[in-house]
């Protein structure tokens, strides 16, 4: 409705302040703390537990077996992943020759092509994250063509890989240093623990909608 | 009529033991939590201070990033559409989903959607729309409004709920658990993701600098709403726009922190468009609706455009001791509590809802623990004004609360005041006799309804001071 967007700019123009000068902003209370490695790790891992999110400590060993043995203790029967990303080759190369265990579905097509199965499926979707962020205990995800929105979503567990080593201070830190606002990307997530709600009588229930666990690979 | 009506609603919600309980225990786990977070988290005023000025800063330049967002979003391939009414906004809704033959619509949580009506208008078109926000659910099953804007059924407990499920959802089987409820839920709502047609959502913050939509929720049905049906349609009021990216953070926080005392949501979507060529999923196509009705009237005016600044948390409810008591479908229009008191009036008129500034002792505890500070006090002080001035155009309906025996008083007041030889008997009358003034009296009947009567001193000021030696200015 064109003349709806002239009449409702027309009267803000109207309406605006001749001159007001804009507050300055002072941007020392969401900076990096200066926290050193180990303590991001550390806050991360209260923030996110805090909210019921599970840690598989796989630093300085190899992450492929790390999983295979949790989704089997767990009984989980199926592991979605993104088969072009490096990640995902990698599950893929090495699975076979872990024994018997969760089966894998690549996620290759397009969501409308397999909808019904997807929604159907009971196991777990692994992504990658671009880091995380200490002060509040989340996880950045960039979904793309490779690694769908719906992985991280749809399946009932979501399992994502965190390099310790790509954990930030803070939301504010981490954007200027990965530059987002240069080419947002369609989707930028950040995820802070499994699907959760409290709007029966405030008591914490966890996956209502998304995934009902999410388990936090440290690699 | 408008009057009677907050009044009659708010004593029957008072005289509701059931009513007040569910309030009374939500309100006060929500105020200590938020008080626990910032005591740990520091910086509660330089914090406060970094929003107050994002919002400020936007409001500033409203028309021009209004015109940078559209024009992101466009680049970004997503059609953007203009609103001045709700009439206007369902329209364009209504239009979107029929060109799309869309019957079935998932819905994220959206107060702007709320104060369009758009699901009874979408159901009038013969669309389904389901509420996908799980308190949202519980009161369209129940076909009630939302009584808090971030916790919508907040006034009912967990045998309330669990009676609802088992008398509308078929197959349920009775339970007072509320993982059975909440598990219950999802699987109703599963298939409808899966199905349906169209998603609609609000928007809490969007960025002009990038054409970003950015969403928080805990619950996953935000980002269902938004990814898997083939249409996404996000509906804002025009003062949601900020500048810049990198505020984001500190309005997050404060977001997060004054409505629910959360660090953070579970999930923070930050949307910038549909999905793009060789994209699995995501929508192919997206809508931004920008709605008016009635804040570019709000923004005519100095002092009321603060009401603008608000990011909708909810904090000023949970604080609010006559939200409190009385909860939120005591309030007419859409938004309850003291944000309602300020922003209703304007929107709906004061002939209409002129009473709800009174409906406040302005004990300030709202304006306190605002995380982007609006003055709410002031400009509820500011609306009771309006409601007596006939000559004022800023708000609808000023002057509809004038009153002919109250203006009479004020001038022969003023009149008293100004003139000596009045003012010297009268004081003296007063304070000799006032204790015999008849209960009777119009005004003072009304005063003594909820108070005790006024004492008038033996001496007045001006005879204390004279007694005292000090001299007439």
């Amino acid at each position: 409705m064109p003349d709806a967007r002239s009449a409702i700019l027309t009267r803000l123009r109207a309406g605006a302040p001749a001159t007001v000068t804009p507050p300055d902003e002072d941007f020392a209370p969401v900076a990096g703390i200066g926290m050193g490695g180990e303590e991001r790790l550390a806050r991360l891992r209260r923030a996110m537990e805090a909210v019921h999110t599970e840690f598989l400590d796989a630093r300085g060993a190899d992450w492929v077996p790390a999983i295979h043995a949790w989704m089997v203790a767990q009984s989980l029967p199926s592991l979605i992943l993104a088969p072009r990303t490096e990640p995902g080759r990698r599950i893929a190369e090495r699975w076979p020759g872990l024994g018997a265990g969760p089966r894998l579905i690549p996620y290759d097509r397009p969501l409308a092509e397999w909808k019904a199965a997807l929604f159907a499926e009971n196991g777990a979707g692994l992504t990658a994250t671009l880091g995380g962020i200490a002060a509040t205990g989340s996880l950045i995800l960039i979904p793309s063509a490779d690694e769908p929105r719906t992985l991280s979503l749809v399946p009932p567990v979501h399992i994502a890989l965190l390099e310790v080593a790509r954990i930030y201070d803070t939301m504010w830190q981490a954007m200027r240093e990965q530059e987002w606002s240069r080419a947002m990307p369609t989707n930028l997530l950040l995820i802070s623990g499994p699907s959760k709600t409290a709007d029966i009588e405030q008591t914490l229930a966890y996956g209502v909608h998304g995934p009902k666990r999410l388990l936090v690979v440290l690699v | 009529m408008a009057t009677a009506e907050f009044r009659v609603s708010a004593r029957k919600a008072l005289a509701d033991p059931e009513l007040r309980a569910n309030f009374r225990r939500a309100m006060d786990g929500l105020m200590s939590r938020r008080a626990d977070l910032f005591a740990r988290a520091g910086d509660w005023a330089g914090l406060r201070a970094l929003g107050a000025a994002a919002r400020l800063r936007a409001l500033a330049r409203l028309p021009e990033l209004l015109e940078r967002l559209e024009a992101k979003l466009v680049e970004r391939g997503v059609r953007v559409h203009w609103a001045e009414t709700v009439e206007q906004g369902n329209a364009i809704v209504g239009d979107i989903l029929r060109r799309r033959g869309a019957r079935l619509v998932v819905k994220g949580k959206s107060m702007v959607s709320e104060e369009m009506h758009l699901n009874h208008f979408l159901e009038g078109e013969g669309i389904e729309v389901l509420e996908a926000d799980l308190g949202e659910y519980i009161i369209q099953l129940d076909h009630e409004t939302p009584s808090h804007i971030i916790m919508p059924a907040i006034h009912k407990n967990r045998r309330q709920i669990a009676k609802l499920f088992f008398e509308r959802i078929k197959g349920a089987r009775y339970s007072e658990e509320v993982d059975e409820l909440t598990a219950l839920a999802r699987a109703v709502l599963r298939e409808k993701f899966e199905r349906a047609d169209a998603g609609i959502s609000g928007v809490n913050f969007a960025v002009a600098e990038t054409g970003t939509l950015v969403l928080v929720e805990n619950e996953g049905n935000g980002r269902l709403c938004t990814t898997v049906p083939p249409v996404h349609i996000a509906l804002m009021g025009i003062e949601k726009v900020i500048e810049r990216l990198d505020q984001v953070p500190a309005l997050l926080a404060l977001l997060t922190r004054s409505a629910t005392g959360q660090p953070i949501t579970g999930y923070v979507n930050m949307i910038t468009g549909p999905r793009r060529a060789g994209e699995k999923d995501g929508p192919d196509e997206m809508h931004l609706v920008i709605l008016d009705n009635g804040r570019t009237r709000v923004y005519a005016d100095a002092e009321l455009r603060d009401v603008l600044r608000c990011i909708r948390c909810g904090a000023c409810m949970n604080h609010c001791p006559v939200y409190t008591r009385v909860g939120g479908h005591a309030y007419p229009g859409t938004y309850p509590g003291p944000i309602g008191k300020i922003l209703m009036p304007q929107m709906l008129g004061l002939e209409k809802v002129g009473d709800l500034p009174h409906a406040s002792a302005l004990c300030e505890a709202c304006t306190e623990i605002c995380p982007v500070a609006i003055p709410i006090g002031d400009i509820l002080v500011r609306l009771r004004r309006e409601g007596t001035r006939a000559d004022s155009r800023a708000v609808q309906g000023a002057g509809a609360r004038r009153s002919a025996f109250e203006s009479l008083v004020w001038s022969a007041w003023a009149a008293i005041y100004a003139t000596p030889v009045l003012y010297r008997p009268m004081v003296w009358t007063l304070t000799r006799l006032g204790g015999l003034l008849p209960r009777g009296l119009p005004g003072l009947r009304d005063w003594m309804r909820v108070r005790a009567r006024p004492r008038f001193a033996r001496r007045s000021l001006h005879e204390l001071a004279r007694r005292a030696g000090l001299p007439d200015a």
